[in-house]
């Protein structure tokens, strides 16, 4: 059974109560079934009640849930055909970033994802889905290939940041991610990024200079990691709770801020209740994007990310 | 024993010209009328370096590079252009954008203020045309005073557009980065000044129009992560400190131990990150010799 949060123990404690109900019903045979109803009817609108108003740190439980699917959940069931390309060609294969060839619903893709590990074994070989420079090095040496060979680039965010260690810094962690960043407003090629767990700044960012950008519902997308902003902010880790209200960085604050083009729907509770029907909806969004962009000339994608990237972040001009 | 001697505690306030005419957008505010002068008050200052006690007269005849170990001060965006730029050679842009308060950060607005006051400009970075020993120059630098240097929606679009009136003016880009990173009080938006500013330089290069990134102390995260770390020529001052995690971070999550030297200009240079390290007074003369290379439609001596 999945890890469950604190919010969701009073929808726990009724589905218990209406299994004893159940049970005793049989049990003793009488007809229980009226009251039964009730308790299910109860129960579903409780679920919407609680799932319907996350707020943004359950939400940031949920998008860091153990168990949520991460892309090699989603691949097979997104992708007709995946074949995995592996290293940067200068120094590793980071396993923090998985990329390489799909067919996505008939069409050669190029799909760059980061990948957090499952378990405690899993998440050292993935570093806990943080990459180093050779892993965005690997993500560029792909969606360069994807330019030449004119094919659109899909790419998933799911990690807490860049890796923050010493070897991290020796190999140009900066430098690695900029050059990401720089390749990704130039490309000809659709570019749709979707955020599908957690977004930690740069780290993330080096995958999301998309045409588009889709959020799962319950994803996040941040300059900064809400503990470590309580940290700056409160000198108190333990409210990270009001600095992820603070930052605005749910899904649906992004679309409002213009910076998500939409917000794909997950499971009642969260993606990892439901994987399948996660990637199918997953699927659905990005393919109704794809046909869009596929339908644009090179040089009117590369214009039109441009166009995007620069109207984010308002100001106020002081007309002269 | 003499150690608290020379720690002064006052700040002398000057008359800082030219001064911001306002500040935020979010509502009518005072003008600031003084900011702080950059060193405490009094005749002398100890170099945080080597312990040498210094003139402030010299030092600020000295560039602000101490005279016994060529420690470098840090120097404001101003300060820096005075030193670098021909005589009344500087045209500045976009003084005038304002920031918002898109989140409606706790505190933000406060902290706009206080920055706009210690600084002495409404937003953290100086943009503008120059010329550099004749050689006409787009230029921008971050400002250590306002915010650590960070990057919001402002600076990202200041930095946006003055890349892109180099492209129409063919002109070469020089920016001068000292920076914390992204700056948080604006979110997911700072985030992506970084992808602005990246892209504005990916359209430069395309031109093939010169970028000279001059990394200072302290340049890190979302800054060396996008514009700080693109030019086409990477200099560094000397010791400056520069990274993409701040070396408390580091030690603090990863509880490493950072060697002596890690993250100095001279580590970055060792590693292959930096191609050269060049003294703030050698600053103008080594970027004159690198412009000159790359000017447009002028004759270098005889014809080969």
């Amino acid at each position: 059974m999945a890890q469950l949060f604190e919010f969701e123990k009073p929808i726990i404690e009724l589905e218990r109560k209406i299994a004893e109900l159940q049970k005793f019903s049989a049990e003793k045979d009488i007809d229980l079934s009226r009251e039964v109803e009730t308790l299910e009817k109860k129960v579903s609108l409780l679920k919407k009640e609680i799932y319907g108003n996350l707020e943004p740190w359950q939400k940031v439980q949920i998008a860091r849930h153990p168990e949520r699917p991460n892309f090699y959940d989603y691949a097979p069931l997104l992708f007709d055909d995946f074949i995995e390309l592996k290293g940067d060609r200068l120094y590793a294969d980071d396993q923090a970033i998985a990329g390489g060839m799909a067919l996505f619903r008939g069409v050669p893709v190029t799909v760059v994802a980061q990948v957090k590990g499952k378990d405690t074994k899993e998440n050292i070989k993935r570093n806990f889905g943080m990459p180093h420079p050779e892993g965005y090095r690997k993500a560029l040496r792909l969606m360069d290939q994807a330019e030449k060979f004119g094919r659109p680039i899909l790419t998933f965010i799911d990690t807490p940041g860049a890796a923050c260690d010493l070897a991290a810094e020796e190999r140009g962690q900066g430098e690695a991610i900029a050059r990401c960043l720089l390749a990704m407003s130039g490309y000809h090629v659709p570019v749709i990024s979707t955020v599908i767990g957690e977004g930690g700044s740069g780290g993330a960012l080096a995958l999301g200079v998309g045409n588009v950008i889709l959020m799962l519902e319950n994803s996040f997308y941040s300059v900064i990691a809400p503990e470590s902003c309580a940290s700056i902010l409160w000198k108190d880790t333990s409210k990270a709770k009001e600095a992820a209200a603070a930052l605005k960085f749910t899904a649906q604050d992004l679309l409002k801020l213009g910076v998500a083009d939409e917000v794909i729907r997950e499971p009642q509770g969260g993606a990892h209740y439901n994987s399948r029907q996660t990637a199918d909806e997953l699927s659905a969004v990005i393919a109704k994007y794809l046909v869009r962009l596929r339908t644009e000339s090179p040089e009117a994608l590369q214009e039109k990310r441009y166009q995007k990237l620069r109207a984010i972040g308002p100001f106020q001009e002081k007309s002269i | 024993m003499f150690k608290d001697i020379f720690r002064r505690t006052k700040y002398v306030t000057i008359q800082s010209a030219p001064a911001p005419k306002r500040t935020t957008a979010v509502g009518t505010r005072q003008e600031p009328k003084t900011v702080k002068k950059e060193l405490p008050d009094g005749l002398w200052v100890k170099c945080p370096k080597c312990g040498e006690v210094l003139f402030i007269k010299d030092l600020e005849e000295n560039a602000r590079v101490c005279t016994t170990c060529f420690y470098h001060f840090r120097i404001s965006g101003r300060a820096r252009l005075a030193l670098l730029a021909d005589e009344n050679s500087f045209e500045e842009w976009d003084s005038e954008i304002l920031t918002l308060d898109p989140l409606e950060f706790p505190g933000y607005e406060e902290k706009l203020l206080e920055a706009q006051e210690k600084a002495g400009m409404i937003e953290g970075v100086l943009t503008g045309r120059a010329m550099i020993e004749g050689v006409p120059v787009v230029l921008a630098f971050n400002e250590a005073n306002f915010m650590m240097g960070s990057m919001g929606s402002v600076v990202g679009e200041k930095i946006a557009r003055a890349v892109e009136r180099a492209i129409d003016l063919r002109l070469p880009v020089v920016i001068f980065s000292t920076s914390g990173g992204a700056r948080m009080q604006e979110g997911i938006l700072s985030l992506y000044q970084m992808a602005k500013t990246s892209a504005a330089l990916g359209r430069l290069a395309a031109n093939h129009l010169l970028y000279i990134s001059v990394l200072t102390d302290p340049t890190f995260g979302g800054v060396t992560a996008s514009y700080a770390s693109l030019g086409d020529i990477l200099i560094a001052e000397p010791n400056a400190l520069i990274g993409f995690t701040g070396p408390r971070v580091i030690k603090q999550t990863m509880r490493q131990e950072l060697p002596a030297g890690a993250q100095t200009a001279e580590f970055n240079q060792m590693h292959g990150l930096i191609d050269l390290i060049v003294e703030r007074a050698q600053m103008r003369s080594t970027l004159a010799r690198l412009l000159r290379y790359h000017q447009e439609g002028v004759q270098h001596g005889a014809t080969v």
